[in-house]
């Protein structure tokens, strides 16, 4: 038996889209091994969500659910473990998010799994699974074995595998968890502050900037050249979190994915895999940077090896 | 109160770094040391609980790893807490996140803590495992990414918030004890005084073995985790067309080219 089983994950009705691309992961997995792709549909109101997983490869739906309306940690453990000692999968792939951040290393440790986090390759060499990730800041690819491990559980980075584009026409059965004490209460969601009339994600031209800006007085400077070259300013974590720039010019995952910019200028950024979550998209990155291993220059399509405030200094007085 | 709080001292690689011969670790040489970013903040969370409960609250940082890890816990130190514990043997090397879990879990027992405050990932690794792993060996309730955090002493319940995706966070209501994995900008980690770097020479650090927490040694090292690198290796990677020459003709090429993408 070499079942892969997928873990599906939504937040107030919206699934998560990284559940599409682990069915296709699922699907090159099982097919390797002649096993079934099985996803397990999790939540209060499971049935909203199985039309838009049944997808192509899938073999069959499990649908479970859940008495917490969102994201639970106890109850989302308790289920997939009910469900891993059920149907004894190969492997189990969730995505790499905020929620299963939240339990799988639980599970893992519990059920004494083997266990990979922000996987973004998955193969099978011979019957051993190998999966690979990144370290040292995305420098170097580490490729993992589970020797020994009946099952193998994963989470995958988001827009590293490919979904089926077909529908499929699984069987749909259920599945009842066990009943689990929930631990933790959900009390309610906090939006995001809403800019002062400025949307990043509608913005067309941005020019971000990161650390190398270094110190706060620094900023003003930045953001006169933007308005000098006509883009929107955005930046990456450190300089919100520093509160040198309001969060809503968060460019990144726990920011603004910029899904309307057409040319995206990241200046003294390093490219963290957080960041590029929110513009790797961007047809025309130009990155400026004065290190030239920084992983920024792998995305952008052209790169300038330089300091970030001599550039600035040389476009303003070219810009006039 | 006692708060519980693992630190990692973090591998930074040089501008030259190589894979061994082996082909699944760094060349020693080319690694150097450093506090995971993440923990400045945990470390910062507890002190804060302890300044605002004082005398009913105590943090003692903690860490796996050999004599260089001390140089973390000093870091801390440095700052507040009276004393902190290294735990090592050789029989923790090659250990996982999940197996390092094991060490953690078993310390926060001996040392009684109530509260285990984590990083939510490292800098090096970015496994973003240890501390939920923690959790499940404690049989503890747990919250990863942690926002911002609310205690209440009267009632022993924390009121925190999980950050999510796209900026949204969600407001959650936990009892003691727990374990939170604290994330970045919670809050503004202080520096050392030089008089706190002074102090922190003549505090204590308490080296434990796994014996000493009751963790066996089948449950360490390659063969107690949960993954084993099979190899490592320096990936191709595209690049960037560089925009060569002085900065006046680099700044004159960047020009022409944002113009010509603005006019397409």
């Amino acid at each position: 038996m070499a079942d892969i089983l997928v873990i599906s994950e939504q937040r107030r009705g919206v699934l998560n889209a990284t559940v599409a691309e682990a069915i296709g992961a699922a699907k090159e997995l099982a097919s390797a091994k002649g096993g079934k792709v099985i996803v397990a549909v999790l939540g209060a109101e499971p049935e909203r969500i199985i039309p838009s997983l049944s997808l192509a490869g899938v073999d069959e739906i499990v649908s479970v659910a859940l008495p917490s309306s969102e994201f639970q940690s106890d109850e989302y453990e308790a289920a997939v473990a009910a469900l891993i000692a059920d149907r004894t999968p190969k492997a189990v792939l969730l995505p790499h998010s905020i929620d299963s951040l939240g339990y799988a290393p639980a599970l893992a440790a519990k059920g004494g799994f083997g266990f990979a986090t922000d996987v973004f390759g998955a193969r099978y060499d011979g019957d051993d699974l190998l999966a690979v990730r990144q370290a040292y800041q995305e420098k170097v690819h580490v490729e993992l074995e589970f020797p020994g491990k009946q099952t193998v559980v994963l989470t995958l980075r988001s827009s590293a595998f490919k979904a089926p584009e077909e529908t499929g026409s699984p069987s749909v059965t259920s599945f009842e968890a066990p009943k689990a004490d929930a631990r933790t209460k959900h009390v309610t969601f906090h939006e995001p502050a809403a800019g002062d009339g400025e949307d990043l994600t509608a913005a067309e031209y941005i020019l971000s900037i990161g650390r190398g800006v270094a110190d706060e007085d620094n900023v003003a400077e930045f953001e006169d050249l933007a308005g000098a070259l006509g883009f929107t300013l955005g930046c990456s974590r450190p300089i919100a979190d520093n509160g040198w720039l309001p969060k809503f010019r968060q460019v990144g995952q726990s920011g603004k994915t910029v899904s309307a910019c057409k040319v995206y200028v990241a200046m003294g950024i390093s490219g963290s895999v957080q960041h590029l979550a929110g513009m790797k998209h961007v047809p025309h990155i130009i990155a400026i940077n004065k290190d030239p291993e920084a992983s920024i220059f792998s995305e952008a399509h052209y790169g300038i090896v330089g300091d970030m405030f001599e550039i600035s200094k040389e476009l303003k007085a070219q810009l006039g | 109160m006692k708060i519980l709080v693992p630190v990692k001292q973090v591998e930074i690689l040089d501008e030259d770094f190589d894979v061994q011969d082996d082909g699944r670790s760094i060349d020693p040489d080319c690694i150097e040391f450093e506090l995971n970013e993440w923990d400045d903040y945990s470390w910062e969370t507890a002190l804060q609980l302890m300044e605002k409960h004082e005398g009913t609250v105590e943090a003692v940082p903690m860490t796996v790893g050999d004599e260089s890890a001390d140089d973390g816990l000093r870091k801390c130190l440095a700052k507040g807490g009276e004393r902190a514990i290294r735990v090592w043997d050789d029989s923790v090397a090659g250990s996982d996140p999940i197996a390092i879990a094991r060490l953690i879990a078993a310390a926060a027992k001996k040392e009684d803590a109530q509260l285990v405050l984590a990083g939510t990932q490292s800098t090096d690794q970015a496994h973003g495992q240890t501390g939920i792993a923690v959790a499940a060996l404690l049989g503890w309730p747990h919250v990863a990414v942690v926002s911002a955090l609310d205690y209440s002493a009267a009632d022993g319940k924390l009121t925190v918030r999980r950050e999510l995706e796209g900026g949204v966070e969600e407001e959650i209501e936990v009892a003691l004890p727990a374990v939170l994995t604290i994330q970045l900008g919670i809050n503004e980690p202080r520096y050392a005084s030089l008089r706190g770097i002074k102090q922190a020479k003549t505090k204590t650090v308490d080296l434990l073995s796994p014996a000493d927490l009751g963790v066996s040694t089948d449950q360490l090292g390659e063969t107690g985790s949960a993954a084993r690198v099979r190899r490592m290796y320096i990936p191709e990677r595209s690049k960037a067309e560089l925009i060569t020459g002085t900065p006046p003709e680099q700044v004159k090429r960047l020009i022409e080219i944002v113009n010509e993408l603005k006019g397409a």
